[in-house]
């Protein structure tokens, strides 16, 4: 009896969890795979031919090929905001972890403000304006950073905490600058961490579509989430199409996660834990 | 190398690595969080600000449906944050039990947290479709009249928080487990000599010592709940009329038809609300711990 048991449970958890947390993910794939009248059904059944490629292309050729210029827009926003987020948290985590200062009261209540508070989107939209940055990558790129410095810095600084100072110390012995002490000696140490933060920061910067909304409309800025959100209305009849790119959305961050999981999970929990 | 200075009183700290980050965080966050406190005092179309003062709030809490968005806010944040932090500890009870395939349930649970909120939104709001959504299909196979998910003003709030609930427990989840396993197993091996049953294991072991985790829980989803935006615009769009919307809808809503004083004086409540919730609730959960 005391054997059977895990099993019991486990299977029982198991076939709850795939009805609640898989079908949903299996009916997005059925949906993406049928024909248009098929597909607003909107039922479960399997397609009867499956069209998995051709919605594929007609998606990616929707609207002169729009969500082409998407991926390529979310790529390169998440890829520089996420170079930028790095270094700078890491540098801002370094010196607050490691320097009594009185600027390190400022520093963590900016923190613990950029973690809670929303951002103050319209006069945000009139800086932006005002600096020529409103409807351009660059000020998207930005502003991601500026949103996300907190949750980074949080991490890096409860990681650099178990880096001993005798490293510091004996690289300044050795006769490095203090900037070489970063680069060349703490920056490598944190590997562990800078990849918890790529990951974690990406997926989010990725799926990001409130910031977009606001800070970068335009036909030539849309990012993947934008073209989902515009699937959304102006593809009420072709639910194959809508769902493809839903399909497509969700892919990125599955590779990642398959990759990642583990360091995801680091992150995640590292940078619940009490900020 | 030649050093110029004595060493002593140079640090190898340098304060300058705080520059960058702060000229960014400073220009792009702080600037307009403090200047919103101005312009939400004000007429404004971007380019001229005409001083009203608090006519924006008087405004504000005098049209009911912009008082809903505040009360929908409230209820969307406690429900959320509720359920997160109850389904979260039973999940993760269940996930650090001697359970079959508990590796695998628990990668299951997680990735909807990784998913675009806006895909899942729109699949929930197909699969809920009043008539041939899936969800109320297999409600009338079993007999049961599914109701109108998002259709029904008296529902659709609560569907998209059970959506929410979906899609970030695997977060929650993931907290308590943490905190679970930093439980030391040696009080449930002198619980079980003692003869505690499961349930006296877990209301007088997990429930008290898992509540480090349990703040994170409630502290995060209380948070998110209160500015939450997306799922709800994906999913309503803060209908059927205004009965779903929260106060970041209406800050959107309010920008797009340009009235942008009203929309910023949405923030400034918005900013109030998150200050007046959280602020005291973590110095309360702060000092319980210090006395404990």
């Amino acid at each position: 009896m005391r054997k059977i048991r895990p099993y019991v449970t486990g299977l029982i958890a198991l076939a709850i969890a795939m009805v609640i947390f898989v079908l949903p993910f299996v009916f997005v794939l059925l949906q993406a795979a049928k024909s248009k009248p098929e597909a607003s059904r909107l039922n479960f059944g399997l397609p009867e031919k499956w069209l998995l490629w051709d919605n594929l292309v007609a998606v990616f050729k929707a609207r002169d090929y729009q969500l082409v210029l998407a991926y390529f827009n979310s790529t390169l926003i998440t890829v520089v905001s996420v170079t930028i987020l790095i270094l700078l948290s890491a540098m801002v985590g370094y010196v607050m972890q490691r320097r009594k200062t009185g600027w390190n009261s400022v520093a963590s209540v900016a923190l613990f403000m950029g973690l809670m508070m929303p951002p103050a989107v319209v006069p945000t939209i009139g800086l932006l304006q005002e600096l020529g940055l409103f409807k351009t990558i660059s000020g998207m790129i930005l502003i991601q950073v500026a949103y996300n410095l907190s949750f980074s810095t949080l991490l890096f600084r409860s990681f650099i905490a178990t880096i001993p100072r005798d490293l510091d110390e004996a690289a300044r012995i050795d006769g490095a600058k203090p900037w070489q002490i970063f680069f060349r000696v703490i920056l490598p140490l944190l590997k562990p961490v800078t990849v918890t933060n790529i990951v974690v920061q990406s997926i989010a910067i990725f799926n990001d579509f409130t910031n977009p909304l606001y800070y970068l409309p335009g036909k030539e800025n849309v990012t993947v989430q934008l073209t989902l959100y515009n699937f959304q209305s102006m593809y009420t009849s072709q639910y194959n199409l809508l769902f493809m790119n839903i399909l497509l959305v969700t892919i990125p961050p599955l590779i990642v996660f398959i990759f990642f999981n583990r360091q995801i999970v680091a992150g995640m929990t590292a940078g619940a834990v009490k900020g | 190398m030649t050093e110029t200075r004595p060493r002593s009183h140079t640090s190898p700290y340098p304060l300058w690595f705080f520059i960058p980050a702060a000229i960014i965080y400073g220009v792009l966050f702080l600037a307009p969080t403090v200047s919103s406190l101005w312009f939400s005092l004000t007429r404004w179309d971007l380019s001229t600000a005409e001083f009203i003062g608090l006519e924006n709030f008087r405004q504000f809490f005098s049209e009911p449906f912009l008082v809903q968005g505040l009360v929908n806010t409230l209820i969307y944040a406690v429900t959320t944050s509720g359920l997160k932090t109850v389904c979260g500890l039973l999940l993760a009870v269940l996930l650090t039990g001697n359970i079959f395939a508990r590796g695998f349930l628990r990668t299951l649970v997680f990735f909807p947290v990784l998913v675009s909120t806006i895909g899942i939104g729109i699949t929930f709001t197909v699969m809920m479709h009043p008539t041939r959504g899936i969800i109320n299909v297999a409600l009338e196979t079993l007999g049961i009249p599914g109701p109108g998910w998002l259709t029904n003003p008296a529902l659709a709030l609560f569907s998209v928080a059970l959506v929410d609930l979906w899609k970030g427990v695997g977060l929650a989840t993931l907290i308590f487990i943490a905190g679970i396993a930093a439980i030391s197993p040696d009080y449930y091996e002198a619980a079980r000599i003692d003869g505690a049953t499961r349930l006296q294991q877990f209301s007088r072991i997990t429930l008290p010592l898992v509540r480090p985790a349990m703040i994170t829980v409630v502290t995060l989803s209380l948070i998110g709940g209160l500015r939450s935006f997306d799922l709800i615009w994906a999913m309503t769009r803060g209908g059927p009329g205004f009965s779903s919307d929260v106060i970041a809808s209406v800050i959107y809503k309010q920008y797009q038809a340009g009235f942008y004083g009203l929309s910023t004086a949405g923030n400034v409540i918005l900013f109030a609300l998150i200050a007046i919730i959280i602020l005291p609730l973590t110095l309360w959960f702060n000092r319980r711990e210090v006395e404990e």
